[in-house]
């Protein structure tokens, strides 16, 4: 089976210094992926190459049967203008973007799947709020619901469950888990080991190189954790240090 | 009695009902820019723009004299360059938006002042610092009309890409190619309604108009169609009354638009009911849903 993503010998960074160094690894097509790694391990920076904000120093990103436009993002939250003056419905209307563009017209049927997304993730009676007056987890709903529009066969959510309440979480994992059901490939950056090991078939491991690749219960082992954490810790001085020769 | 006070000057006065739709006009176009400025907190961008386009302006009016259309080329020149190499500079290297248009900006400025005292100080000049609402002529008009409709039309062609700009630019740029562009055309709608204001109300008042009424709007609309809307009718309102106040009491009509905004500003920023002073201080119960 072709994978929908190949990191093929992948370094990535800022300023030339790699946070994610020479990674190997396929995702394949349809897997629910969860990346771990301590703090600094290169998590985000690892999402940011798959869409193309970031470009690699070296090696690269190959799709297999997908493309850039296939991808929906989750960034962390912080990116978002909270005070903006936009509703609910205005913010999940968005994910609509692909098919009505910077012109085209919101029909019947397009405001009904706004509508279908909305109730999917449970904040019917909330759409015409301000989204600065949402908690954090209904704001996390809402990004979920657009994500829902989107309708894109590789999504990649960024701390998808950080610092939102346990019912939101619960919610929203039944949505990924039902992305996975409807076939879509799914890299998810999370911290918490309990929800990667009950909902994530797969795990990839970072500690700015790759740990292990694979089957969840074979990477999340303590060996593999303590090996991931020692990694971090041996480049937490400057970068250049950090394990192999940096070219 | 209110026949006299509010109708008379403009039914007397041809210059005085020129001035109105000249004002009017700058309302149109460049209120609703003013929002969007607020909106992506650069409302300091539009007084930085502002002094960006004066030594354009003194430059064409030193080559050309008092000349509608050398000063308007010239501003647009300046302002345009400022814009341009800010947006390029940020996006090419590590200067933050704020740093490098202030930089830009700065060496506009110093320009400008520097090519002006070179010929000497010129009343005429005033003009161009503080406007000439009152002696608008027909080509001033239609340039300040079609700069207001121009604007207009952008805004509506623009107003989605515009919005997902504001609120989640890294959304924009994960969908679309558009998050450059859409930039660069908003500078340049920022430049063009500037370089428009500055016939009316001059270079330094021209930011007054987008920016004021845009900030009053805030305490009273949260929707953003709303916070148009209501901008608007605080800049028209403003420069009705601003050019009332010039007639009657013989005070310069530019600052007078703008403090009457100034004032309804501070009156909003009392009583708006959108978290103004007293919005804020009274108690309320939750809205009953």
């Amino acid at each position: 089976m072709t994978p929908a993503l190949a990191f093929n010998d992948l370094t990535l960074g800022y300023d030339r210094l790699p946070a994610v160094q020479k990674l190997q690894a396929d995702i394949a097509e349809g897997s629910l992926t969860a990346v771990v790694g301590p703090n600094g391990a290169g998590k985000s920076t690892l999402l940011k190459g798959v869409t193309g904000a970031l470009a690699p120093l070296q090696g690269k990103v190959e799709f297999g049967a997908l493309n850039r436009d296939d991808i929906a993002y989750l960034p962390q939250q912080s990116d978002i203008d909270r005070a903006f003056p936009l509703s609910v419905v205005d913010l999940v209307a968005m994910g609509l973007w692909r098919e009505i563009g910077p012109f085209g017209w919101l029909g019947r049927k397009q405001r009904g799947r706004v509508e279908a997304a909305i109730s999917s993730v449970g904040l019917t009676g909330l759409e015409s709020r301000p989204i600065g007056s949402l908690s954090g987890g209904q704001m996390q709903r809402a990004l979920f619901a657009r994500l829902l529009l989107q309708d894109a066969r590789l999504v990649l959510l960024d701390e998808p469950f950080t610092a939102i309440d346990a019912r939101t979480m619960a919610d929203l994992i039944a949505v990924v888990r039902n992305w996975h059901r409807e076939g879509r490939t799914v890299l998810a950056v999370l911290h918490d080991a309990e929800t990667v090991r009950a909902h994530f078939p797969e795990t990839l491991m970072l500690a700015r190189e790759l740990v292990a690749h694979g089957p969840t219960e074979q990477v999340m082992t303590a060996e593999n954790q303590f090996r991931a954490r020692q990694m971090c810790e041996a480049c937490a001085g400057p970068p250049h240090v950090c394990g192999r020769e940096v070219a | 009695m209110i026949w006299d006070l509010i109708f008379q000057p403009f039914a007397d006065f041809g210059f005085m009902r020129r001035a109105l739709l000249g004002c009017f006009a700058v309302s149109l176009g460049a209120t609703p820019v003013g929002v969007f400025l607020m909106l992506r907190r650069m409302s300091l961008t539009g007084d930085a723009m502002a002094h960006a386009i004066l030594p354009g302006a003194a430059v064409g009016f030193l080559v050309a004299g008092l000349s509608l259309g050398a000063m308007t080329i010239g501003g647009l020149i300046a302002g345009m360059a400022v814009a341009l190499l800010s947006g390029l500079v940020t996006r090419v290297t590590a200067l933050r938006e704020d740093a490098s248009l202030a930089a830009f900006y700065l060496i506009s400025l110093a320009l400008g002042v520097l090519i002006v005292s070179t010929r000497g100080s010129n009343v005429d000049l005033m003009h161009v610092l503080f406007g000439t609402v009152l002696a608008l002529n027909d080509a001033a008009l239609i340039l300040l009309c079609s700069i207001a409709s121009l604007s207009i039309l952008t805004l509506s062609v623009l107003f989605r890409p515009l919005v997902l700009e504001c609120a989640d630019p890294q959304f924009l740029r994960s969908v679309s190619k558009l998050s450059a562009v859409t930039h660069f055309v908003f500078l340049s709608l920022v430049v063009l309604n500037l370089v428009g204001g500055f016939h009316a109300l001059g270079t330094l008042m021209a930011v007054g108009i987008m920016i004021l009424p845009a900030a009053a709007a805030r305490f009273w609309a949260t929707g953003i169609g709303g916070l148009i809307f209501v901008a608007v009718a605080v800049a028209f309102f403003s420069s009705l009354s601003g050019l009332l106040l010039s007639y009657h009491f013989s005070l310069p009509s530019g600052p007078a638009i703008i403090l009457v905004a100034g004032i309804v500003y501070a009156v909003s920023l009392v009583l708006g009911p959108a978290g103004g002073l007293i919005a804020q201080v009274l108690p309320r119960g939750p809205v009953q849903n």
